[in-house]
């Protein structure tokens, strides 16, 4: 297997032994997938991928933990459930149509989506709202090199992500804890942001589809719910998009959602949070450690107001 | 269950030693390591969900006895109210620990900035007179009716409890639903054997 072979260093080889086994399990039991037939051409593209400036050192959280505590409410509430009931999601074949406010409105499918730009390694700290994070080796690309596809028009402020809606495959949305499908949305500058990206595997590998397979945003400066999983629609609009967790919640979920200690849930801190896989916890960042890359787009905000 | 096998002293030890489960599998999953990605949250919750299980658990006690006839559940009601303390001191001390580390500060904020963490702190509190007075000198000191008045506080601590739990969590409230389902079946069951009580007085 080719994807075994890795060219040149990445932070991401620099992990405890423990991650390196669960890691070599998963890339055995992906291989089988593979040989299965199950997105043969995808695998091919993904490799180590290309390292990236924008990585963090930090230890990773374990293959293990990132595949089996998800929050995909869509095959379920509880963190289990994804891994256990994610697998009859249907990954293939997969299209993203790009709509909206677009010169150019485009439906692309996966293969051509992954020919648009080399996939590069993003170790990100992700922090869920809930309280908890991860650092997480993605592999993808800048979602501007996606969005550049369709030449937005100048009216365009906003981009909003719709994901996949499978009834048959999906047993949580037979309940109506969520307005499915699942919405999110960024502002246009936040979306053509380089630390903003598609992903479409981990851990060099393809994504589980607990983790959003086939293709999903990740906005490593905001809490984890921003980033929308199996992503099939992005619009481009003028106003900005209502997202399923506004819809729900409208005092507890703001459209920004930026990590920020200062700012708490209405119902818990968010002054601090646990690394998985840690027992004491650490203070959370502002932007979660991104403000150098991310304050600038901020500063005309009041982030209490807009949280 | 068949109680007319079992010696009261019987009973009480074998719910004694079944009570004891639950920690008995947060602590064995802490040491093998099975209790998933995050083990805290998992030991935290559970603890709270096992307070509320043996919280309903005790108010179940009186209109089972009412109901069936059986004696059985008088027996073991104090014990299973003096496990509901038990367990919701676990809990809170996983709150107090792992969540928060003795962050006095942080808890005071928490307390009254959070009505989940209000309902359940509030819960507590009101659980520790009960606990205080479950004994038999105290029953006597207090004067049975005192006594009893003072034990219908129990009734509040379910409704807090299970308001603590609809207030944590995020979405899907299908859960406290069903605890509100059982608190409103063991609270009417416990008022329509009052109403009754007082029609055959009448």
């Amino acid at each position: 297997m080719h994807i075994l072979k890795k060219p040149h260093t990445l932070p991401s080889e620099i992990t405890p032994q423990a991650v390196y086994a669960h890691r070599r399990n998963f890339l055995q039991l992906s291989a089988g997938l593979v040989i299965a037939g199950l997105l043969p051409d995808v695998q091919a593209k993904l490799g180590p991928g290309k390292a990236s400036v924008f990585s963090t050192n930090e230890p990773l959280t374990s293959l293990k933990n990132v595949t089996s505590y998800n929050n995909f409410y869509e095959f379920g509430t509880a963190k289990e459930d994804p891994a256990e009931y994610a697998h009859t999601l249907r990954t293939k074949p997969w299209t993203v149509s790009i709509e909206g406010l677009v010169k150019r409105p485009r439906t692309l499918g996966m293969e051509d989506i992954l020919k648009l730009a080399p996939l590069e390694e993003r170790i990100y700290r992700l922090r869920c709202v809930e309280g908890w994070s991860m650092v997480i080796p993605w592999l993808g690309f800048p979602l501007a090199s996606l969005l550049r596809q369709v030449e937005p028009l100048g009216s365009a402020k906003y981009v909003e992500f719709i994901t996949a809606l499978q009834p048959d495959t999906m047993p949580g949305i037979r309940r109506g804890v969520l307005d499915w499908p699942y919405t999110e949305g960024l502002r246009l500058d936040e979306a053509m942001h380089p630390l903003t990206i598609m992903a479409a595997g981990l851990y060099g590998d393809i994504l589980p589809n607990q983790n959003g397979a086939p293709l999903r945003l990740v906005v490593p400066w905001k809490y984890g719910f921003k980033s929308g999983k199996s992503v099939v629609k992005i619009r481009f609009t003028d106003r900005e998009p209502r997202t399923t967790w506004m819809k729900s919640s409208p005092s507890e979920y703001g459209f920004y959602s930026n990590v920020n200690p200062a700012v708490g849930h209405p119902r818990w801190s968010q002054a601090n949070e646990r690394r998985i896989g840690e027992f004491f916890k650490r203070k959370t960042l502002l932007f979660n450690g991104y403000a150098d890359q991310v304050a600038q787009l901020y500063t005309e905000l009041d982030l209490r107001k807009h949280f | 269950m068949n109680s007319r096998e079992l010696k009261p002293n019987e009973l009480k030890l074998f719910v004694f030693i079944a009570s004891l489960i639950p920690l008995g599998w947060y602590v064995w999953g802490i040491q093998t390591d099975n209790l998933g990605a995050n083990p805290i949250e998992v030991v935290t919750r559970g603890l709270g969900i096992w307070t509320l299980n043996f919280l309903l658990m005790t108010l179940a006690a009186t209109p089972l006895r009412h109901y069936t006839g059986w004696t059985w559940p008088l027996i073991i009601r104090r014990m299973l109210g003096l496990f509901t303390f038990f367990y919701a001191g676990l809990h809170l001390i996983t709150y107090l620990w792992f969540d928060q580390f003795f962050d006095w500060l942080a808890i005071g904020k928490d307390i009254f900035k959070r009505p989940f963490i209000t309902a359940g702190m509030a819960t507590f509190l009101l659980l520790i007179p009960l606990a205080a007075t479950s004994n038999a000198r105290a029953i006597r000191a207090l004067g049975g009716r005192r006594w009893k008045q003072l034990h219908r506080m129990v009734y509040l601590c379910g409704v807090l409890a299970v308001l603590h739990y609809t207030w944590m969590v995020k979405a899907d409230i299908s859960n406290p639903l069903i605890y509100w389902a059982i608190l409103a079946v063991l609270l009417s069951a416990r008022g329509l054997s009052r109403i009754q009580k007082y029609n055959a007085k009448g």
